[in-house]
């Protein structure tokens, strides 16, 4: 033990050996509520949207730096990876957007309830698709 | 008993030092919690006119973003979206690092080189829209 607190997590198995008690979530013997998914996503959602501001610095970088080098981040961006990129980072946008959101009515103490934190949970899921579909239609319609 | 009157509390083998050591300065965790939920809410509106402006500067020149850089309006939002965005980023991927990163020197390591990359990609993103609209 390097700390006292993990006094706390150790325990007797049923033979009566010494193991250390499983941390929760049990993810692993839970099914996955929509609640579940949902949280994890969010901190997947977020962590993607950190390496996605690399995609942003490139671009304002090469804006800054000259025509030339702009044209490459445009032509990157244009590319089948460059659109892949941009659309999961469209939708891991929308999602964070609207899970932050669900998390804010939850900061302010609202929301907890068992019909409407699934509800909100789905409100969240359906808002994502419905915006990340339709900011596509729009940016290749005017693209 | 002459005991009866203190507050409630465990014997163990442990000065007070050595039992706050680790566990971080008092109040620092709400502030963090504070200032996550602070840029989250900035967050909210700066995102939603970051993706109407990004519609309609799709396939733009170089040319094209200097001009647009140049109004003062599109500059402030970009320079808030961008520290909001970036400091919001530095507090979320310190919680991540916190929960999943266990080995002491690791984890100094992995916070200290997130922390840096989250300044480096602030600085260079603030200088590219002063260069762009200044």
């Amino acid at each position: 033990m390097r700390d006292v607190r993990d006094a706390l997590m150790v325990a007797r198995n049923t033979d009566g050996k010494l193991v250390r008690r499983p941390l929760s979530p049990h993810i692993q013997v839970y099914r996955w509520p929509i609640s579940m998914a949902l949280s994890i996503l969010h901190r997947a959602s977020g962590v993607a949207l950190g390496v996605g501001t690399l995609l942003m610095t490139w671009w304002l970088v090469a804006a800054a730096t000259s025509p030339a080098a702009f044209d490459t981040a445009q032509w990157f961006i244009a590319s089948p990876l460059g659109l892949l990129c941009l659309f999961g980072w469209t939708g891991a946008l929308m999602f964070h957007f609207f899970s932050g959101i669900r998390h804010l009515i939850w900061d302010l103490g609202h929301g907890f309830e068992s019909p409407a934190y699934n509800n909100s949970a789905w409100a969240v899921v359906i808002a994502t698709v419905v915006t990340t579909v339709l900011i596509w239609v729009v940016g290749l319609a005017v693209w | 008993m002459s005991d009866s009157n203190k507050a409630p509390h465990v014997d163990m083998l442990r000065s007070p030092l050595g039992r706050a050591r680790g566990l971080g300065a008092a109040h620092a965790g709400s502030h963090h919690w504070w200032v996550q939920r602070l840029t989250a809410v900035a967050l909210v509106p700066l995102t939603v006119w970051f993706i109407f402006a990004v519609l309609g500067h799709l396939g733009a020149s170089q040319a094209d973003m200097m001009a647009w850089m140049g109004s003062p309006i599109t500059m402030v939002l970009m320079l808030a979206l961008i520290i909001a965005t970036f400091h919001h980023l530095q507090l979320g991927l310190q919680t991540v690092i916190e929960d999943y990163v266990h080995e002491d020197g690791t984890r100094l390591f992995a916070m200290l080189a997130m922390k840096a990359a989250c300044v480096l990609l602030a600085l260079a993103c603030i200088i590219s829209v002063l260069r762009l609209g200044l």
